[in-house]
């Protein structure tokens, strides 16, 4: 997935998102109670990048940082508050009839933990075929198809009449695979597509995602918190922190080169599983701010070793300092 | 990393726990469940070990056998576990309520699992030191909870003690567990995943906070991860577990250097590293096996990629590394005939170097 050549590509972005934003209104006793509403929580809070075709996006970030609702909110699993998703040029919460639809098979899902997301009443043929039968397929065709990317996954073709349970988690993130591929699609969205799993079986899933992605011309958005994982997967890196971008970048420059205060601390938290590379961990104080109630300007002066009194004032803007390398920070 | 490990002051006198040939198996319905199956390996005064493993592989049932908190239908068959002199297998219940909490302290992956909602966090804190008088410091109980949250760096820590444990973050009620576990100053502290359900960043906080801990206080920490990474950045010594049983046990420089078990070399493979993109992860193919159901040989031998026909019909015992300190071991035959070869050699090749 690292290094593909980029001929298929024209350079147009398979995906885009326009300053996306997506606030949760917070319900509760307490604000029923008070008659008043509390702020919403900015989830998503002015997101903007480009995914172009064949190369992969990841987005990392730490829990509450935005991460799954800017998944869920591509798929249409949520309606943005404001700002857009295009998907091939078309805004994706406009879509309705036959657009709807080849958008519903262009793009699919696969969720972290593969024992809730996959039905336990369901044969896997009718799990995996589900995405199918939506676009209308029956019979023979369908139970060839599900054969196929059965086997495509490395499983065998008997998987097909069992249930969930009956297999080990690895094996239940193939079925999960094995479902996102069916309808033949352009994009996937993986959320945190290895984290649930054993050590010893997330290369394996890895690999198999290469694979599939090499076979099948796939586009993946992996969205996941550890950022190795991502690091080996993607091509380009977005570093989310409360809401926003604090830094895009291809994924060799981000690792090398980082900028936003952030995103070094963050790598510098990343245990390196080499006990000679024993390294000094940046301090990060204080604790991540509510996500209803973001500090002023830059989001993450608060904690920032280096912020200084613009910091507190200004929003930083979102720009491009080298080719390809976006950072959202005064100080860069 | 902040701080020097201390290894070169460690002297084998001061092994704190040693633990040999523990079985702990639970007697199911469905058959015989060998959880953890010949287990041996020491701790000293100082010493961060790492128990690493995949899922079901015995970890948190060697350190409940440790705490002597085996949940039914599980039970310690056999097997010594000597900490400070005493057989904890053969103490009395009486004996062992004493030791847990004063001289054995226990960390969870789930911070919420072990804090009452209802206790405010200075009388969780308070509370040990009326189990453990004697382990208590001088002063009010009060002065005393506030200096126990300050050594955990929980900043504000008076008015903090009068909160709830639902009012703290995540990485603070790590930090709480933290200071109930190491209150009564306890030679020994068994840290369970305490930083897997924790952001990464979170997590350095509270590996730092371990180091600073071990420094300050001398504790040991048995610490329980499946995070390779985090056992690289902390631990002084490793042991690999598989399917109950350890198979490969030494410093953590030699395990991550010249790892033995061909299980250990795969795993440290098929990890995705920042700063190496890999158009392929070298992958251990099938999947840990269950408990209940292992294949004959060694357990591993259905995935091994070295595995020879011995292997799927004996299961290898512990072989001593040449040259590991303490108690380091393999339990493959493969890696045991090329230690031996190794060894051949080499007192083969006339020595002109003196000792
Ligand atoms: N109460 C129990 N009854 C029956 N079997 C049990 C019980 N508790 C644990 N086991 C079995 O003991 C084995 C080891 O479990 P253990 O919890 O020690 O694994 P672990 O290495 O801590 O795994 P994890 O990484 O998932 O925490 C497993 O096969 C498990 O099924
Ligand atoms: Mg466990």
């Amino acid at each position: 997935m690292t290094t593909r050549d980029t001929n298929a590509t024209d350079g147009a972005p398979i995906l885009e998102l326009v300053n996306l934003k997506k606030y949760f209104q917070q319900e509760g006793l307490a604000s029923a109670f008070l008659r008043r509403k509390r702020p919403p929580v900015r989830a998503v809070d002015g997101v903007s990048f480009r995914v172009t075709a064949g190369q992969n996006f990841g987005l990392v970030g730490e829990s509450g940082s935005g991460k799954t609702t800017i998944g869920k909110t591509i798929l249409r699993l949520e309606q943005p508050t404001d700002g857009s998703v295009l998907f091939e040029g078309a805004d994706v919460h406009r879509l309705r009839g036959g657009a709807l639809k080849e958008f519903r098979r262009a793009t699919h899902v696969v969720f972290q933990d593969p024992n809730s997301s996959l039905s336990p009443r369901m044969r896997v043929r009718d799990i995996v075929g589900e995405p199918l039968s939506v676009q209308g397929v029956r019979g023979a065709a369908l139970r060839e198809r599900v054969a196929e990317v059965l086997q495509l996954v490395g499983l065998s073709p008997d998987a097909a009449r069992r249930y969930p349970h009956e297999f080990s988690g690895g094996q239940r993130q193939r079925i999960a695979v094995a479902r996102a591929v069916a309808a033949d699609p352009k994009l996937i969205v993986l959320d945190e597509p290895v984290s649930a799993l054993d050590v010893s079986i997330r290369a394996q899933i890895l690999n198999l995602l290469r694979d599939l992605q090499d076979r099948l011309n796939l586009t993946y958005l992996m969205i996941a918190h550890d950022l190795a994982v991502v690091y080996q997967a993607c091509d380009t890196i977005g570093v989310m922190y409360l809401g926003k971008l604090a830094e895009q970048a291809p994924s060799e420059a981000l690792y090398r080169e980082p900028l936003h205060p952030y995103t070094r601390i963050l790598l510098s938290a990343i245990p390196r599983p080499d006990p000679t590379q024993r390294h000094e961990r940046l301090p990060l104080t204080g604790e991540i701010p509510s996500p209803s109630a973001p500090p002023p300007g830059c989001r993450f002066h608060p904690r920032c070793p280096i912020a200084v009194e613009r910091c507190a004032v200004d929003e930083p803007e979102w720009r491009e300092v080298e080719p390809d390398h976006w950072v959202a920070c005064h100080l860069v | 990393m902040t701080e020097q490990r201390t290894r070169a002051s460690l002297a084998d006198a001061d092994t704190i726990l040693s633990v040999r040939n523990l079985r702990t198996y639970f007697y199911t319905r469905d058959g015989v469940v060998p959880a953890v199956d010949d287990v041996s390996f020491d701790i000293r005064r100082g010493e961060i070990v790492g128990l690493v493993g995949e899922s079901g592989s015995g970890k948190s049932v060697t350190a409940r056998s440790i705490m002597r908190l085996v949940p039914v239908p599980g039970r310690i068959v056999s097997g010594e576990m000597i900490f400070q002199g005493r057989d904890l297998v053969g103490v009395s219940e009486g004996e062992m309520r004493q030791l847990r909490g004063a001289h054995i302290g226990m960390v969870l992956q789930e911070p919420m699992a072990s804090l009452n909602p209802v206790l405010t966090i200075g009388d969780q804190v308070g509370e040990l030191f009326a189990y453990h008088p004697d382990r208590a410091p001088d002063g009010s109980r009060d002065d005393a909870v506030a200096e126990i949250l300050q050594r955990v760096r929980i900043p504000d820590a008076v008015r903090r003690m009068t909160e709830f444990p639902l009012s703290f973050s995540g990485g603070m009620r790590q930090r709480v567990c933290i200071a109930i576990a190491t209150a009564c100053r306890p030679e020994l502290v068994i840290a369970d995943e305490p930083t897997t359900a924790l952001d990464v960043t979170i997590q350095a906080q509270v590996l730092d906070l371990l180091l600073a801990l071990r420094a300050e206080l001398g504790v040991s920490v048995l610490f329980i991860t499946h995070d390779l990474g985090v056992v690289a950045e902390i631990c002084d010594s490793v042991a690999v577990m598989y399917a109950g049983k350890i198979v490969e046990y030494n410093d953590v420089e030699s395990i991550f250097a010249r790892p033995q078990h061909p299980y250990t070399k795969a795993l440290l493979a098929s990890l995705p590293r920042l700063g190496e993109r890999l158009a392929h992860l070298p992958s251990i193919e099938g999947q840990p096996p269950d408990l209940g159901d292992l294949p004959p040989g060694c357990s591993f031998s259905p995935r091994c990629p070295a595995a020879i026909d011995r292997c799927r019909e004996q299961a290898p015992d512990a072989t001593a590394i040449p040259g590991a300190s303490g108690s380091g071991h393999v339990r493959c035959f493969v890696a045991a005939d090329m230690l031996a070869a190794g060894a051949a050699t080499a007192n083969a090749a006339p020595s002109g170097s003196t000792p």
